[in-house]
């Protein structure tokens, strides 16, 4: 064994190749059957996207980095589903391009955030978190409610992410940049619209409060207060058991 | 002129940066966010510089023939001054977010000054900035003296150096402005991700060319490492940044997985990044500096087979040891555990390849602070991969996953190993590059060794201890049969360790800067005339192990 490797380290290509053959197998086997095979995804019927302004808040997520203190994933432990909620399924990060899993709990795990607590409590606690919690150490975001929400590439992103398999319409698609206002201007045409293209239970309300313009923080809470609710199915699990 | 091209060089330089500026412009002027714009005017701005001195030095004479039997050491040179300076600024930024996490209000309110966006800062300056940068120079130094072999293309080494670094201020000055995957350790968007991805090629085909060239029969040890971490790196790299932009007007992307697949993706990305980036490349700079340094063979050739093939083989299944009790399925995370528990085999086989070199060099480790930074480097490495391994035990962590307990595994590795190490080859080097019996102050060499030292254990047993901490405080139950702590408990108890954490830093960050400080000096006061010569390539055959 030690006589062939003298001769292969001999060799640049054949070096090069040997490199390549053994390091490809462990993710080949890892990874490519989660493609293929049916059971790594539970099929769930009530499954719904994200709206075009819960998307624009899930974009300033990831723009803020919020991932390095929150983790959006209850584990399969009994101390995690009593303090969090039910353990997270697969189904549930379906349409999160990419997902926000974590690492790292400085805060706690997110997975279940929506309708914990209200719009105000939410739009408080990131304008000055220590306001709220006094204990606190998490940033404070009070720049994203001075920042308008800019809507008109709303659209595309929804394209995009058709193009990678979320069921948008070419209605969603086309109403985008209206239906992220709509959401957040109640008992409007616009929000009527909203409830007929993505249901009744869609979260239509003024969320950060400032009537008129549509701010960065509107996003950002209206997705706070969908995490965990695109479907019913770990509720289902949970209470079946 | 500095780069020593020949006219033909010239030329070729000349039409690489006229590309570049080019490309740099259209997304300058047609980008539609200013993130887009911003960093096509940078791009244009780095490659108008490239194309001033170009042209400044066009008439320059030609460098005489006898070039080709001196290395190239240009790109080395300026990788480790350049890697010096992102040390700084890498500390710089983790002790200030360290410090954030004790005081939330030490900063301005202002997006690019939030946590959220310094942290990933912190990350890619102290593994790219300064990790990357120290990988390149001394795999370029390397390459040639157990090749004996001057470099190939010295257009391409500068382009692999100084377009990486180009890189690396894009993805710095992005995280600032917003620009985020937020993938760990994969944050840069995609137009950076496709310029760094032709630079990893450019570098590739730099290190296969030099090695084509080479005048021993045998690879040494050293560039097996180095050749792993760059096919590697460049394949992870690819398959985790696939992803849509946009528009290629753009700056956002969507990443083309989604869930629990993009999960597993990410961390097979994000673990062997670990391997590949934080492990094989800097074994590379051990198997070439301990040896040197402590002028002693290495101690077993087989030893350095089996723990190569080892690691390149098992670190590949080890990701999954990052998805425990997830919606990932059970086999794969039963897969994950087990080889990153098999993991530790061809790990410690290396550290003890180490050691056991030192036998009979001991009385040097005790005098030599710069072989003492390696030797601590080789102590802590055979530390983190114990833990690692210990951690990816399911049960184990459940209790450790999402606590400070990874953090402080992160850095026993990032500051023990990969900072000390890299400090050593860079002590080792910048005397040696620039014709100097020694650095400009032994002195201060030792200094920085004994901040780092009490830097990093301050900080490694900070976490611990709040991690574990953190992790009982979570899942502990009353009598009655309910939590007993509230999240902000856990929070209120991690104070003191945050404040003791961030002190740490900060002493390994002067360290950092006294570092810096050196190896300025050691360059100032360099004979100039000296300087001039590179090295003849030795008659006698370069560095061989024994056996
Ligand atoms: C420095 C780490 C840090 C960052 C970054 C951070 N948070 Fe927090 N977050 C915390 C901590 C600690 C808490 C718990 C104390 C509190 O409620 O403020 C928390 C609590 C929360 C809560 C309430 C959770 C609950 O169940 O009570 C929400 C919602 C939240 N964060 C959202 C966000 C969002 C959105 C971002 C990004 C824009 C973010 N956080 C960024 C540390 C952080
Ligand atoms: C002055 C020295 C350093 C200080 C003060 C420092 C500080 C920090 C802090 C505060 C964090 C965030 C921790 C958290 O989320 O709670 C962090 C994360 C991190 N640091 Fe450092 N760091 C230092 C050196 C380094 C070095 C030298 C490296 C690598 C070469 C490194 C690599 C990392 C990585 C990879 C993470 C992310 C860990 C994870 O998400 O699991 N750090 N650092």
């Amino acid at each position: 064994m030690f006589g062939l490797h003298y001769r292969l380290e001999r060799k640049t290509i054949g070096f090069l190749l040997g490199i390549i053959g053994v390091s490809s197998i462990g993710g080949l086997i890892e990874i490519a059957p989660l493609f293929t095979i049916d059971e790594t995804v539970e099929q769930v019927a009530d499954m719904r996207v994200y709206t075009p302004l819960e998307q624009a808040g899930r974009d300033i997520y990831i723009r803020e980095g919020c991932y390095g203190c929150h983790s959006q994933l209850i584990r399969t432990l009994r101390d995690e589903v009593e303090r969090y909620g039910p353990f997270s399924l697969a189904v549930e990060s379906k349409y999160d391009h990419p997902m926000q899993w974590g690492s790292k709990r400085t805060g706690p795990d997110l997975a279940r955030m929506g309708g914990k607590y209200s719009d105000d409590w939410q739009r408080a606690h990131l304008i000055n978190p220590r306001d709220v919690v006094p204990e606190s150490n998490m940033p404070a975001y009070a720049f994203l409610q001075r920042a308008l929400l800019r809507t008109d590439n709303l659209g595309l992103r929804l394209a995009t992410l058709r193009q990678l398999g979320v069921p948008y319409t070419d209605e969603m698609v086309a109403n985008a940049a209206a239906d992220a206002q709509g959401q957040a201007t109640p008992d409007t045409a616009l929000a009527e619209g909203v409830r007929r293209r993505y249901g009744d239970a869609t979260n239509i309300s003024t969320f950060a409060g400032a009537a008129g313009k549509l701010t960065e923080m509107d996003a950002l809470v209206a997705y706070l207060q969908i995490l965990g609710r695109l479907t019913n199915a770990a509720h289902e699990m949970a209470a079946g058991e | 002129m500095l780069a020593g091209f020949t006219k033909g060089e010239r030329f070729s330089a000349l039409s690489l940066a006229t590309v570049v500026a080019i490309v740099g412009l259209f997304f300058a002027l047609m980008g539609q966010d200013a993130l887009l714009q911003t960093h096509g005017a940078m791009m244009a701005a780095a490659a108008a510089c490239a194309l001033l001195y170009l042209v400044l030095t066009y008439s320059a004479p030609e460098p005489a023939l006898d070039r080709l039997h001196r290395y190239y050491d240009g790109p080395t040179k300026v990788g480790v001054v350049l890697a010096m300076i992102f040390a700084v600024v890498g500390f710089l930024v983790g002790d200030w977010v360290a410090w954030l996490l004790y005081n939330p209000d030490l900063t301005f309110d202002a997006g690019w000054a939030s946590y959220g966006r310094l942290r990933p800062l912190h990350t890619s300056a102290v593994i790219f900035g300064f990790g990357g940068n120290a990988l390149i120079a001394t795999s370029f130094y390397i390459l040639q003296r157990t090749s004996r072999a001057r470099l190939a293309d010295p257009v391409g080494a500068w382009f692999v150096l100084l377009g990486y670094n180009l890189f690396c201020a894009i993805a710095a000055s992005g995280y600032l402005m917003g620009a985020t995957q937020s993938k760990e350790y994969a944050e840069p968007e995609w137009y950076a991700d496709i310029w760094l991805t032709v630079v990893w090629v450019a570098y590739l085909l730099v290190y296969l060319r030099t090695l084509a060239r080479r005048r021993e029969p045998h690879i040494y040890v050293s560039n097996w490492y180095y050749l792993a971490f760059i096919l590697v790196v460049a394949v992870l790299h690819i398959v985790n940044n696939l992803a849509i932009p946009v528009s290629f007007l753009q700056s956002k992307s969507y990443s083309l997985f989604s869930g629990v697949q993009d999960a597993m993706t990410q961390w097979w990305y994000g673990h062997n990044a670990v391997g590949f980036f934080l492990t094989a490349g800097f074994l590379g700079m051990l198997y070439y500096y301990l040896p040197i340094r402590s002028g002693r063979p290495i101690f077993s050739y087989r030893l350095s087979i089996i723990s190569f093939w080892g690691i390149t083989f098992f670190y590949m299944w080890a990701g999954s040891h990052h998805l425990h009790y997830t919606a990932l399925p059970q086999w794969v995370q039963t897969l994950g555990m087990t080889f990153s528990v098999m993991l530790l085999v061809p790990s410690w086989a290396s550290a003890t390849n180490a050691l056991l070199t030192l036998n009979g060099a001991w009385h040097k480790v005790r005098d030599d602070a710069t072989l003492r930074f390696i030797t601590v480097a080789i102590l802590f490495y055979g530390l983190s991969t114990l833990e690692g391994s210990f951690m990816s035990i399911r049960s184990v962590n459940a209790l450790s996953h999402y606590t400070d307990w990874t953090i402080g595994h992160v850095h026993a590795g990032a500051m023990g190993w990969v900072a000390m190490i890299a400090f050593g080859a860079i002590y080792a080097s910048v005397p040696w590059l620039w014709k100097r019996d020694s650095m400009y102050s032994t002195r201060l060499v030792e200094v920085h060794f004994w901040l780092a030292i009490a830097g990093t254990v301050i900080y490694v047993f900070a976490m611990w201890n709040s991690g574990i901490i953190q992790g009982l405080m979570w899942r502990t139950y009353t009598e009655s049969g309910t939590l007993a702590y509230s999240f902000v408990d856990s929070l209120v108890a991690m104070k003191p360790y945050y404040a003791a954490r961030a002190v740490g830093g900060l002493l390994f960050l002067i360290g950092g800067v006294v570092g810096l400080y050196n190896v300025w000096m050691t360059i100032r006061t360099a004979p100039k005339a000296a300087a001039e010569f590179d090295r003849p390539m030795p008659a006698t055959p370069a560095f061989e192990p024994a056996e």
